[in-house]
């Protein structure tokens, strides 16, 4: 055993590490804004534009997130002779993916608040917007804080996959790592415990706000 | 009452606060409103009562536009509820709702509840609605009650904070669905004696309940629903010594008898 390996490398996993970071950071915030709107199409009066949504977070949640990183990088560029490059398929691709989940999240959250609450805030006078920021959304994010956590820890995980485009994240800059130096047992056992550490505290967040939702 | 007032014209005191004509309504296949028409004085207290299914929870939702109706029409205070130029949300604001199941706001103490609507639709200042939910809330009897969620609240409690949550809004009429019908029964009474201290006040209301004794105490008429229809429309005093249908009086004997 020679552990020493990680710590001369400590730059390369560490810039792996912060690549991971950026894909799961702009996964959620780019995600959460795309699917918070897909979730109001969704929820609105216009059904054709309901239905259309719908169809698209179906098929999103159907296909393995690795087809449609090809689809950006590889298949995208032949249909217009432009290519997206690394980066931007990989962000294209987590944002629009993890769109989907998080606007059914959004909707179930909402969904999740009775009716009676909507009815009680419109005969006070309060308008649609109003009722749903003041009234719906903040018993509905009780709900989904649980749910938006258990998607974060599948986008950490998910963003492994962008080793297909050549990206370096955390795990293929570990695959560099052993590439150079032949010591897998010891580099692979150390990513599985990052994952591990990192997942795990974030599930812990997850019971606690399941909890914190029951009050 | 031969012409319906609309938005334009001016309302007089002597016209109906509320006024509802030959309104129907459906779901699907199934009329749960047929043709039904009444007219509620400033001031009157009109109790409606009939089976459950009868369609009294959807005529009263209709008469705020929370449920819209297929036919006919409702005014109230001389503006059109189902106008299409009606601003729902500011006639809303000004008839009160308490509900069968009160629907407080889970998150929000109960000052907090009635002061909502008060500074996001009146746009009164913070300190403006917290002196009048202070007061309303004393008057419901729930001054120790403020900072409250309503889950630390009974349920009688809670039915009276949404009647404060309603009055805050200076409604000129007030529309009561079932307020008693989720509560154990000690904690009717405690709500009724609000509704009726209101109504001697001269608050014009509609009531949809099966509290006979509170018909007979404040109504000034009663309406009898069954099958959608509005079967009977009469003085409290008639409706409770002959009913004039055969429906009528069997319920009332239901009712009345146990």
């Amino acid at each position: 055993m020679d552990w020493s390996v990680i710590w001369k490398y400590r730059e390369l996993l560490a810039h792996g590490m912060v690549v991971s970071a950026m894909l799961v950071g702009a996964g959620m915030i780019g995600g959460m804004i795309v699917g918070a709107l897909l979730a109001l199409a969704r929820l609105s009066r216009f059904r054709t534009l309901a239905f259309v949504v719908g169809g698209y977070v179906t098929v999103i949640r159907s296909v393995p997130l690795i087809l449609v990183l090809f689809w950006f990088y590889f298949m995208l560029p032949l249909i217009t002779g432009q290519p997206l490059g690394a980066i931007t398929s990989a962000l294209t691709t987590f944002v629009l993916f993890e769109a989907a989940f998080y606007c059914e999240i959004f909707r179930a959250g909402i969904l999740a608040v009775p009716q009676g609450q909507s009815l009680a805030a419109a005969a006070t006078g309060l308008g649609n917007w109003q009722t749903l920021r003041l009234v719906v959304l903040p018993q509905a994010v009780a709900a989904m804080v649980p749910l938006l956590l258990n998607q974060a820890i599948i986008l950490f995980q998910d963003t492994s996959l962008v080793y297909v485009v050549a990206l370096r994240d955390f795990l293929t800059a570990a695959n560099v790592v052993v590439g150079l130096n032949e010591r897998p047992i010891e580099v692979y056992t150390f990513v599985a415990v990052v994952y591990l550490a990192i997942c795990y505290g974030v599930s812990l967040l997850v019971g606690r706000s399941k909890k914190a939702a029951l009050r | 009452m031969s012409s319906m007032p609309n938005q334009d014209s001016k309302p007089d005191a002597g016209a109906p606060m509320i006024a509802v004509e030959n309104v129907s309504k459906s779901y699907g296949h199934s009329q749960i409103l047929k043709n039904c028409s009444l007219s509620v004085a400033r001031g009157e207290v009109v109790v409606v009562c009939g089976p459950s299914g009868s369609g009294k929870s959807t005529l009263i939702k209709c008469i705020n536009g929370l449920v819209p109706f297929d036919s006919g029409n409702i005014a109230v205070d001389g503006i059109s509820v189902g106008g299409p130029r009606t601003n729902l949300p500011a006639l809303r604001a000004q008839i009160g709702m308490v509900f069968q199941h009160f629907e407080l706001y889970p998150h929000m103490s109960a000052l907090e509840n009635v002061n909502l609507a008060q500074i996001h639709v009146l746009k009164r200042s913070r300190a403006q609605a917290f002196e009048v939910s202070t007061r309303l809330l004393s008057r419901v009897g729930l001054a120790d009650k403020l900072q409250s969620r309503p889950g630390q609240l009974s349920g009688g409690q809670q039915q009276r904070v949404s009647i404060a949550r309603a009055l805050a809004m200076n409604p000129k009429a007030m529309l009561f669905d079932e307020p008693t019908s989720a509560l154990d029964p000690e904690m009717v009474n405690e709500v009724l004696d609000v509704m009726q201290a209101l109504a001697q006040e001269g608050m014009t209301m509609v009531v949809v309940t099966h509290e006979m004794g509170f018909a007979r105490r404040v109504a000034d008429r009663v309406l009898f629903m069954d099958a959608g229809q509005i079967l009977e429309d009469t003085k409290k005093e008639q409706f409770f010594k002959e009913p004039a249908t055969e429906r009528a009086r069997l319920f009332l004997s239901k009712v009345l008898t146990h």
